[in-house]
Formats: C-alpha cells, structure tokens, sequence
C-alpha cells in the first residue's frame, strides 16, 4: 500500500508532520498514521497560548480500536487548534494535511527543523 | 510460539490489517471498522471467525457429561436446538462461555460446543479430566482444527443464506441449528451471531472455507466491528469482561445469571447457590458518557465526590449511535440505571449515565 507523504513539509518517526514556512506553522498526523488508526472518534489538542515542547507528548487521537499519544515536532507557542475535529474527528481520515491539521504553532526556534525527517527519509520508514 | 492462522488468512492477506487475538493471527478491518459496522446494520457482513474453538461431545453419557460442566440445563435441548452458557469453577467464577448445540444428526445425543478463541486445549482437558473422574462413557473431542466457521450477519443475512444453500437455511429458526449444505459444502448452520442481527454461524470444514466465504456477496469484516457490534448489545467479550485471572467474575455479577440453572448440580453449584441468595456487591452494567471521550478497558468509575465506585472492561465509540459507551463492574450503589457517575479519562473525570445494556434497538 503506498501513503501520501508530501515534500512540502518535514516527519517525526512517530507520524507527525508540521510545514516549516512563515511565522507559524501547522502541526498534524500522517496519511499512514490515519491509516494504522482507523476511523479517528476523538482528538485532545492544547488550549491556544499553551507551549509545546519538541519531541513530546501535546494531545491524543483516539480512533475506534486504538488510543495514540501526538508527539510535537517542534518547540513553540500554540496559537491556534483545529476546532472543527472536536465535531468532526473524522477530518483526521480524510484529509490528514489539509482539513484534518491539528495545531497552529508559532515556533521558538527556526533551526528545530532540521533534524526532522524529509518525506524521502519518512517514507523510507514507512516502507 | 507462532500464531495460528485461519483458513482464510492467505484469502485475507493483502486485502485486511491484522491482530493477534487469542494465540490466533486474526483479520481486524479490511475496509473501516465504520463501514464494516454499519453494512451489518443496514445490509449484511461476513467475518471469519475460525479462531473460535470447536469441542465435540459423544456417547452414551454426552449428555450428563455436559451437563455438569456448564452452567444451563442442556438436558431439555432437543437435537438441532442451541442454548448459552456459562463454564465455572468450584467457586461459581465464569471460565469461558460459549454456545452448546445440541447435533441435529444424532441418535443419542451429541453435542458441539465454542469456546472462545485460546480456551479450546482447557476445556478440551476440563472435559476429559472430568469424564475420568466421574468414570463417565462418553468421547470428547477437540475439533478446532477441522472446523472454519463463517458468520453472516445482518438483516439481508437470511436471504443470503437461502440463496447460498438453495432455500435450506429457511428452514433453521432463530438460535436453532441444521446440517445443511452451503455452496455445495456440507456444513453445520447455526441461526446464531454475537452482533445481535439476525443471521447464521456456518461451520464447514477447514479446506472449503474459501468455497463458503465466496458464496457470500458482502462486505468482509473483521473483528474490530465485531467488537463494536457486539458492545452495542452489552454482549460479553471473555478475556476482557471476565477473564478467570484478570477479571474474577461469577455468572450474577457479569449479568448472566438468567444462564444458571440452579434446579441440577454443576460444577460451581454450591458456590453459585449461595451467592444467588446472598447477592452480589458489583453489577456489570454500562455507561453512557455525557461528554467528549472515549471510555476504555480499565478506566476507573467514580461518583460525584471522587470516590471509587467501580471501573470498566470495555468500550468504545459507538458506530450507530455515535456516542461514547463503555461497560464494567460497578458498586451495587452506583448501579441502579440512571445513576450520574464519572468516568476517569487520563485523569479528567467525565461525566456518564448508568445503563442496563444493550445500547439500541435491533
């Protein structure tokens, strides 16, 4: 089966995608991961002003059989959620990189993405 | 130790994602629990549920055998006929439980029954310890190995079967069983399913699994909306709703005392009279969740002021109704239907209403 892995954004090892242009970025789950996942029921996302910290635990995405931990790709100041995916979690599924997004981040520091993941390397893991 | 694979597992390779359940490599989703769910609902759904075991019981004493051993009187199943039932120990605490058919094609009464997926080895050795023991006549066999077995289910489920069998499913009612044949395959048909539709349970031979499986026109399902079907009804899950070394449960406590006959003795009777009399301090029920969250295995129930009245064994978003819905053991306090409980959710206690399953209507 092949996964949808855009080259226009960076990859954490758990899933998790955020686009690197502009003075916020976005923060959400991979095609694969929806796909490992299942019909997505219920997302906990941060409240706006909340900080996340690179490479730790910033909500939870719950789908029918399986409960997983978001991992944030980077450091930063939210400054925005998906409020659409509390009624429509389901966004999640059909539209991971697009409607589906998570979190809006302003980030802390610019050099963060580099060790990150390009969709080459991610999709290489994936296999 | 490697899994054990159905069957099937070379048909469903590719086309489903996979899970260990019970020592068996089982078929979880093929398309989404979601759809999977709701053909089953609306139209029909076929599973592979050839990990469920198969115990065949004969001879002479098949009938007393059987009915020491479980906790329902089989004695007054006429042959073809099918009865739930609820395998204890000494102390009344729920080993497995399963369906015992009464075999159509009988003289003398034999009979087959399920135990869930892993438990066949136990209770094929429960049964034969027992036969020795008592110095019974009986033969007990264990035919997990030979047999597949296919659900179908759903409300478009008995004019599938009819029109897979030549019209000879019409003639099996609602939880009776006939030997028939289903796409040329010789094959025991149960009117039975654990996803509270209608619809029937073959048992056909280990080779002509495919043969069976492609005679069916609808959606394949796996055993994750086997699950949420079967929450929906407050069905038990054995292993998880009760589980004789995780989950301790009697038969009153996991809401299935209605499957004790206490009028003839069975192993666990002494146990089970006693606490038939005294009562039970917890009650399996389920919850409904008044907010945003998905109750789980293992979640913990509070009341208003925090203090631990019980905790969950399974739950899930329900696909039909599109709320959250759980079940478990709950203080006798905390059970009357209605009751307002938390349920805690990674430390956040959310809201939820007592409930007294099934979750809908079929």
């Amino acid at each position: 089966m092949s996964f949808d892995v855009p080259t226009d954004r960076r990859y954490l090892e758990s899933h998790e995608w955020t686009t690197t242009d502009g003075d916020t970025v976005r923060v959400g789950i991979t095609d694969f991961a929806q796909d490992e996942l299942g019909d997505v029921v219920f997302v906990e996302l941060p409240d706006v002003g909340k900080d996340v910290a690179k490479e730790t635990e910033f909500g939870v995405v719950e789908s029918i059989k399986a409960v997983s931990d978001l991992i944030s790709p980077l450091s930063g100041t939210v400054v925005g959620v998906n409020e659409d995916l509390f009624d429509a979690p389901e966004l999640v599924n059909e539209d991971p990189y697009g409607e589906g997004w998570m979190l809006e981040v302003e980030p802390s520091g610019a050099e963060e993405f580099d060790d990150l993941l390009i969709a080459d390397e991610y999709r290489d893991q994936t296999g | 130790m490697g899994l054990r694979k159905p069957p099937l597992h070379a048909v469903h390779d590719g086309r489903a994602s996979f899970t260990e359940f019970g020592g068996w490599e089982m078929p979880v989703e093929f398309d989404s629990i979601r759809t999977e769910h709701a053909a089953v609902r609306e139209t029909a759904g076929i599973f592979d549920v050839s990990h469920m075991g198969e115990i065949e019981v004969s001879g002479p004493d098949a009938m007393t055998l059987m009915d020491r051993l479980v906790t329902s009187d089989v004695t007054n199943l006429d042959p073809g006929d099918t009865q739930y039932a609820c395998i204890t120990d000494e102390a009344g605490i729920i080993l497995d439980d399963t369906m015992v058919f009464r075999l159509p094609d009988d003289d003398g009464a034999r009979y087959l029954f399920v135990p869930n997926a892993g438990h066949d080895a136990r209770m094929y050795d429960r049964w034969v310890d027992h036969r020795d023991e008592w110095g019974l006549d009986a033969a007990v066999e264990n035919t997990t190995r030979e047999w597949a077995m296919l659900a179908v289910q759903g409300p478009d489920a008995p004019d599938l079967a009819a029109a897979a069998s030549d019209g000879a499913t019409r003639e099996v009612n609602r939880f009776e069983a006939g030997v028939l044949e289903v796409a040329g395959v010789r094959a025991f048909a149960a009117r039975t399913g654990y996803t509270g539709e209608d619809g029937f349970e073959f048992l056909c031979p280990w080779d002509d699994a495919e043969t069976v499986w492609s005679a069916f026109d609808c959606r394949a399902c796996g055993l994750g909306a086997r699950n949420t079907l079967r929450l929906e009804m407050g069905f038990l899950l054995s292993g998880q709703d009760f589980d004789s070394e995780a989950e301790p449960r009697t038969p009153y406590e996991a809401g299935v005392g209605w499957a004790v006959d206490l009028g003839r003795e069975f192993v666990g009777w002494d146990a089970l009279e006693g606490i038939d009399r005294e009562g039970v301090a917890e009650r399996f029920r389920g919850v409904r969740l008044l907010e945003r969250g998905v109750p789980r295995n293992g979640y913990e129930v509070v009341d208003a002021d925090g203090t631990h009245v019980g905790h969950l064994t399974s739950g899930t978003m329900s696909p039909t109704l599109g709320e959250p819905i759980g079940m478990g053991y709950l203080a006798a306090e905390a059970a009357p239907p209605g009751t307002c409980v938390r349920v805690v959710v990674r430390g956040e206690p959310k809201r939820a209403n007592v409930v007294t399953p099934p979750f809908i209507d079929t």
